[in-house]
């Protein structure tokens, strides 16, 4: 049996703002390793929300978030912190990078916060990631000079520097035209077969949902279907 | 902390922005550069004002004051004890100005090893005979050679030569407004009248020129041996004890001991010239607050850029904290900029304050009251560099403390959701 690597037990969160608005009603699931998920619904219904908890970065829900068998209550902003680092790659619908950085030196951010590789290694991976995404040409050129599809390969390419143990995208291909949208998807097909990355991807796009190992529906804050 | 990358990451941001970058790093270089110019010329104008009073000042002076007895007989006595003694018109008792046994106090201040040496002297009251007209004036009997060793009276002769004083018989050295009333030169001989109606000729070997009229119209010197020929006494006759403190700040505990101990009057250079203290405590306040109220100014400018520069760079800070940088890593990439932005102006504020106050070291001032200067005085020091640079260091931190932790508090949810 493959290991749980991400798991939720009821998971409630709140907006106050500007009325009290529950958004997530008591999410439980759990994901395995290896595992390619998807996650579909309405605008609105609460999966970016969703994903920002599973992330650890929004940290103000009711309930237990499991990450490879730790749970990340009480955790520290540090703590959380090494563990998007280490564990989590994200995707996000708008390619945020680094502008002020080279493509490469984007890449190589969150591996050398890491310091498990020294920073030559760390160099040397993240050519070979921009090679395997057919974007290595692009390695020296300014983060802001290169457009929006090579933008989120770069982003692919630093989410997978750290061999994290899962990759989430929230909408990644959202703002991409469809001929940049099949790169990505491709990319994503590719990293679950040929390397049994795990992947969390919220989207829009059914015909990507469906070759995916499974889908979760949400509706107004739940699950109603995984 | 990774102080390698952190590092990296604020130069990166800090040359994206670089312009707005050196304008604030100008601001903390015009402080420092203010600071150290204003603190070098104004300790340096202290130490020039303070050696005037203090080359020529003995730390502790022993002497014997014509005043009344403290004791009045009555006071004294057992049967009148437990009465009130009211005494009316006290006058003072005549009482020598010698020092009795000089020469065994002298021996033993030079054991004393908080004392540096110990200077003779005579004052003698005096009328210079100028034709018909008799102007008045002091001679003072000093040990030509620790009078140069201690008082550096050397520098104070603009004409002639100190030491002829010495080699010279009944010679003089009369101040500068002296000498131009009297009409005198280098050569010429003067005849003088003690109080008690003694005449002798001197001969004019030096003029001096103090720089305070008071002195230089009234006072004169002559060696020991002279003046007390002058005034018909022994070998042994000396008025005064000059004693100079290897710490200046002894002097007021050690005037009274003296007094004790010797039987003397005995006064310390601070209860003499109170006011000495306070003009260099108030430069020295004008320096620091002006320094400062410049590097606040400067300070803010560091900290409107950071505001600017973390308002620009919230989508960077999101990344970075969504990739695995703690709040406390953002923190210090902030701080960091702050501090390379402290620390380039700090260094080239050094530099030009080093050079802005060497070119006023260059500029000639010459006043007839201060003659052994010849440029503005400045005060070269170390230790004021090391504050400048630990004035920019604090400066910058605080300016960019703030902000720092406002990019820390950053939310990155709130930023990625936002677009
Ligand atoms: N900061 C916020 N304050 C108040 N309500 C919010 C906030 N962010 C999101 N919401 C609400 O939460 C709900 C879920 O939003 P979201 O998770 O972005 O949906 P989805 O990603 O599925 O489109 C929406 O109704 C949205 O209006
Ligand atoms: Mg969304």
């Amino acid at each position: 049996m493959e290991k749980l690597i991400l798991e939720t037990n009821k998971i409630n969160k709140y907006f106050h703002d500007p009325v009290t608005n529950q958004v997530l009603k008591e999410v439980s699931f759990s994901m395995k390793q290896r595992e390619f998920v998807s996650v579909v619904g309405k605008s609105g219904c609460g999966k970016s929300t969703l994903l920002y908890i599973l992330s650890t970065m929004d940290t103000e829900y009711e309930g237990d978030l499991i990450l490879d068998g730790v749970s990340m209550q009480g955790k520290s902003d540090e703590e959380l912190s090494r563990v998007r680092n280490e564990k989590i790659g994200f995707v996000f619908q708008f390619h945020y990078l680094l502008p002020e950085f080279s493509v490469l030196q984007n890449v190589m951010m969150p591996g050398l916060k890491l310091a498990k590789h020294s920073a030559q290694e760390v160099e040397s991976n993240a050519i070979d990631r921009l090679k395997s995404l057919g974007i290595d040409h692009l390695a020296a050129k300014r983060a802001s000079q290169i457009s929006g599809g090579e933008k989120q390969r770069v982003a692919i390419a630093r989410a997978l520097i750290n061999n994290p143990l899962i990759i989430m995208g929230d909408e990644p291909t959202g703002n991409l035209d469809h001929k940049n949208s099949d790169i990505v998807f491709d990319i994503f097909h590719q990293l679950a077969e040929e390397t049994g990355q795990s992947l969390l991807i919220v989207t829009h796009d059914h015909d990507f949902a469906s070759r995916t190992d499974r889908i979760i529906e949400m509706d107004d804050g739940r699950i109603v279907n995984h | 902390m990774q102080w390698h990358l952190i590092f990296n990451i604020s130069k990166t941001l800090l040359l994206a922005r670089l312009r707005q970058s050196v304008i604030a790093a100008v601001g903390v270089t015009f402080g420092i550069t203010m600071f150290i110019t204003l603190v070098s010329f104004m300790t340096g104008l202290n130490k020039l004002l303070d050696g005037l009073i203090l080359n020529r000042t003995p730390h502790i002076r022993l002497y014997n004051e014509i005043k009344p007895s403290e004791n009045q007989p009555v006071n004294l006595s057992l049967d009148y004890a437990d009465h009130i003694n009211m005494i009316r018109s006290v006058k003072p008792k005549e009482r020598p100005l010698e020092i009795y046994n000089s020469q065994a106090i002298m021996r033993s201040l030079k054991e004393d090893d908080r004392v540096l040496g110990v200077a003779p002297k005579i004052t003698a009251q005096v009328f210079f005979n100028v034709g018909a007209i008799d102007l008045n004036g002091i001679i003072n009997g000093i040990d030509v050679l620790v009078e140069d060793q201690l008082f550096y009276f050397g520098d104070y002769v603009t004409k002639g030569n100190l030491r002829d004083l010495q080699t010279v018989n009944n010679s003089i050295i009369l101040g500068k407004g002296a000498a131009e009333k009297m009409l005198v030169d280098i050569g010429d001989v003067i005849q003088v009248t003690t109080a008690r109606g003694e005449r002798l000729s001197l001969k004019v070997v030096g003029i001096f020129q103090l720089g305070i009229a008071d002195v230089d119209n009234v006072q004169s010197y002559a060696s020991i041996q002279t003046t007390q020929k002058l005034l018909g006494e022994s070998n042994n006759y000396i008025t005064d004890i000059h004693i100079k403190l290897k710490n200046l700040d002894l002097a007021p505990a050690m005037a009274p001991e003296y007094k004790k101990l010797y039987g003397t009057d005995a006064i310390d250079l601070q209860t003499f010239n109170a006011q000495f203290e306070t003009g260099t405590s108030i430069r020295n306040i004008i320096t620091y607050a002006v320094s400062i109220t410049l590097l606040i100014v400067a300070g803010f400018g560091i900290y409107n850029i950071l505001n600017m520069m973390i308002y620009e760079k919230m989508d960077s800070i999101a990344i970075l904290k969504a990739t695995g940088f703690s709040g406390k890593d953002v923190k210090w990439i902030f701080i960091s900029i702050s501090l390379i932005i402290g620390i380039s102006g700090g260094t080239f504020g050094l530099i030009f304050g080093y050079i802005f106050s060497s070119i006023i070291n260059q500029i000639p001032f010459e006043t007839a009251a201060l003659p052994t200067v010849k440029t503005f005085p400045i005060n070269f020091n170390v230790f004021y560099y090391l504050i400048g640079i630990v004035f920019a260091l604090i400066t910058t931190y605080v300016a960019g403390f703030f902000p720092a932790k406002k990019a820390s508090q950053v939310d990155p949810v709130e930023i990625i959701r936002g677009k």
